[in-house]
């Protein structure tokens, strides 16, 4: 028998566990655990400089390789700290468990120093929380954290630890357990088979049909299925901001994605649908637009592994509950061998995308002229050229991230890793960090603004630290642009605090760092500092450039409108 | 309409505020609330009566069941079904109102537990329905205080709502 401290149980469950890394910044209630973390070296602590960050690069790292992201934080303002990560994590439905320490529990309760009930400030923002009330729960209650994290529709979970439960002294059995069973949570393994029956019964007979596809797909790793049944029925696919790559972007029946600035064919293509075959998507008010006048004509078949999603805002005809990837591979086998049953339909709803994809070819945005000031569209389409369509690409929020998702074509799911629920600027860089240490030979670039950036720039330091090689394009358009935007369409251009006046010097920034910066003012100059910039993977570069501050994000949805109804540049809408 | 869901909770620390938050969070409304353990002192059995139409009776049982600490749940409006709350008040009893106050006692089947000279504490049980028509009553009399449970429930025949 194994007695071991609560502190050492967490560090050994986190080895069991097979934790790589954990993300952390610590203090006065974490301290025992970091004692314990120090005492080994199977499970590698990465410090950041806020824990805000701790959460985005763990978050990343979930993102990118599928499983679960690990945090370490003390109580009080550690733990407030990480609140903006776990939202982010929770909107997306990523896997994260995030450890808080907490002070001694004789003081709960009577505002200790430090003390924050981080239990009830996270409640509506994780999938479930847990605090320990003694030590020798400490494997079970991590083990049920991991598997509630990571299974079902995944999340973060948040598991708050007084002080006095890692205490030295005190010594528990420790036992690493292999399984959890949880009476009340049973997440479905697969979808009713009558229900999917008549799924595909209406996929076949239908003559205007498109997949609406999202995270679910990429988080559910159902996307090898979804790509070969969509192949196989030759229908349109376009995916939410979360699901690019789900299926490649660079085949035919690809549309893009969808709503709000999505691609012009894909919201034709949902307005004027007889059938939409939703799956791992959740119909959210930035792909709708007005639910009252969406998708007038179609039916609407909804999979999702979350009954609560299903029917919420837009209701469907046919839901049902179920794994994407069990459903799919379902749905598949039940494809085969039929045919469908309107294949003359199928040409002319072709005809009509291919009329629509035609109807914006070369009309998207107007690069620049020589020698002019760089169209941030032209950077990304750049950006993808020398990475190959390959790299792992984070985003911060605003113009930069809409033209980052538009102009880098995704082949592969858990590519574009960009907040889509919460949009939480200053994501980026962290989570870009995440990803790269754990896939230290592939190239991991950040597409950010200076507004973004700036938010959680100091991590600068901790690539420094452990030498992190991600790449940072940082879009500087010298503005918020993408609050100038709304402020141009809709207060008459009035920019309310959405310009910043005192940049920083970005060049000698990054080189206060030790790190590499160029800056970019002409399209001469892209390409030749983006090749320097990604020549060497293990090199952290940075590339100021310096785009166009009056460029809007198109096409753009209407307000109350359609999935139809568009703006397509600053002077035409459908 | 008015639904009256019924729901076996764990019974940890902290369970009855996910519930609660739940409500306030996703715009929910709760009517009564009212919470016991149960004969298995694991589980606690909470009834909320709550106010909306398909649409969002469908969202609350969704998102009640996706919190973990759920057990199980029924909507007991969705069949036969008894209801129940209970209610005490104080109520004026002076003069010829004094006999006025205990023949309507009688009639709503209540009971009088508790006298002083110059009022009556009342107990009655039964539906929402009929304790309110009680509190119409008695109101020219002199309504003092109310307590009042919230609705419990449980369905007629056979169902149980058990693990
Ligand atoms: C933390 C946070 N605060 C505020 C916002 C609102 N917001 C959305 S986009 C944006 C501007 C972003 O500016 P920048 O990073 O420079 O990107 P750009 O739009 O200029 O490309 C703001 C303020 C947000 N999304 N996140
Ligand atoms: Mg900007």
């Amino acid at each position: 028998m194994e007695l071991l401290s609560g502190a050492d149980m967490i560090a050994r469950f986190l080895q069991d566990e097979g934790i790589e890394y954990i993300y952390g910044y610590p203090g006065g209630a974490a301290l025992h655990i970091y004692d314990a973390l120090f005492r080994q070296d199977k499970v590698k602590h990465i410090l950041v400089r806020h824990e805000q960050a701790a959460t985005h690069a763990a978050d990343g790292y979930a993102r990118a390789s599928g499983k679960p992201g690990c945090v370490l934080v003390t109580s009080g303002p550690g733990a407030t700290n990480a609140v903006t990560g776990i939202a982010t994590a929770y909107m997306d439905s990523i896997p994260m468990v995030v450890l808080c320490g907490q002070v001694a529990s004789h003081l709960i309760g009577e505002d200790a120093f430090q003390e924050t009930d981080i239990v009830g400030v996270t409640r509506p923002i994780v999938k479930h929380s847990f605090s320990i009330r003694h030590p020798s729960e400490i494997p079970e209650v991590l083990k049920k954290a991991f598997y509630l994290a990571a299974t079902g529709r995944p999340g973060p979970v948040v598991v708050d630890i007084p002080k006095d439960m890692t205490a030295p002294t005190e010594r528990y059995e420790y036992i690493y357990p292999k399984k959890v069973k949880m009476r009340s949570y049973n997440p479905v393994t697969r979808g009713h088979t009558g229900q999917i029956k008549k799924a595909v019964e209406m996929i076949l007979k239908a003559k205007r049909p498109v997949f609406y596809t999202g995270g679910g797909v990429v988080t559910g790793k159902a996307s090898e299925g979804l790509t070969d049944l969509v192949k196989q029925l030759g229908y349109p696919i376009t995916t939410t901001l979360m699901g690019i790559g789900s299926y490649p972007q660079s085949d035919r029946q690809c549309l893009g994605w969808l709503g709000m600035h999505g691609s012009y064919e894909s919201n034709m293509a949902m307005h004027h649908a007889d059938l939409i075959i939703a799956i791992g998507a959740r119909f959210d008010d930035r792909v709708t637009n007005s639910t009252s006048k969406f998708c007038p004509t179609a039916k609407i078949i909804h999979v999702d592994v979350d009954p609560s999603s299903i029917s919420k805002t837009v209701r469907a005809d046919v839901p049902i509950v179920g794994p994407a990837s069990s459903v799919i591979n379902e749905m598949i086998s039940l494809v085969q061998g039929h045919e469908i049953a309107h294949p003359e339909a199928l040409t002319e709803w072709w005809e009509k995308i291919d009329g629509w994809r035609a109807d914006r070819e070369g009309k998207l945005y107007e690069p620049s002229k020589p020698g002019e000031v760089l169209k941030p569209q032209e950077v990304v389409e750049a950006v993808c050229r020398v990475t190959r369509g390959e790299a792992y690409v984070t985003t911060d929020v605003g113009q930069h991230q809409m033209f980052a998702a538009q102009y880098y074509k995704f082949d592969k799911p858990n590519r574009l890793i960009t907040s889509g629920g919460l949009g939480t600027m200053g994501f980026g860089f962290p989570a870009a960090m995440g990803i790269k240490q754990n896939f230290p030979d592939d190239d991991v670039v950040c597409i950010t603004g200076e507004g973004s950036f700036q938010m959680m720039m100091q991590e600068l330091s901790t690539c420094k630290q452990y030498g992190v090689g991600v790449k940072i394009v940082n879009l500087n358009n010298a503005s918020l642009g993408m609050v100038r935007q709304w402020q141009d369409l809709n207060y008459k251009s009035r920019h309310a605090h959405s310009y910043m006046e005192s940049l920083p010097d970005f060049h000698m920034l990054i080189e206060a760092y030790g790190f590499t910066a160029i800056t970019v003012n002409t399209l001469d100059e892209l390409e030749p500092a983006l090749e320097r910039a990604f020549a060497n993977k293990h090199e952290l570069v940075f590339l100021d450039v310096k785009v166009d501050p009056h460029e809007h994000v198109y096409p753009m949805q209407v307000p109350l409108g359609a999935m139809r109804d568009m703006l397509l540049s600053k002077t035409e809408r459908t | 309409m008015r639904h009256i869901i019924s729901i076996l909770l764990e019974n940890e620390p902290g369970a009855l505020s996910r519930v609660v938050g739940l409500f306030s969070q996703r715009n929910f409304n709760i009517e009564t609330l009212n919470v016991a353990p149960t004969e298995d002192p694991s589980l606690s059995r909470l009834t909320v009566t709550t106010v909306g139409d398909d649409r969002v009776i469908e969202q609350i049982t969704k998102h009640l069941n996706k919190l973990i600490d759920v057990v199980k749940l029924v909507d007991l409006t969705e069949g036969n079904h008894i209801e129940r709350e209970l209610m005490l008040v104080k109520v004026k009893a002076l003069g010829a109102a004094r006999d006025e106050v205990k023949r309507t006692v009688d009639i709503f089947r209540a009971q009088i537990v508790d006298v002083t000279p110059s009022l009556y504490t009342v107990q009655i049980t039964g539906d929402a329905g009929k304790l309110d028509a009680f509190l119409q009553a008695m109101a020219p009399v002199g309504i003092l205080e109310v307590a009042r449970t919230g609705v419990s429930g449980i369905a007629r025949g056979d169902k149980v709502l058990s693990l």
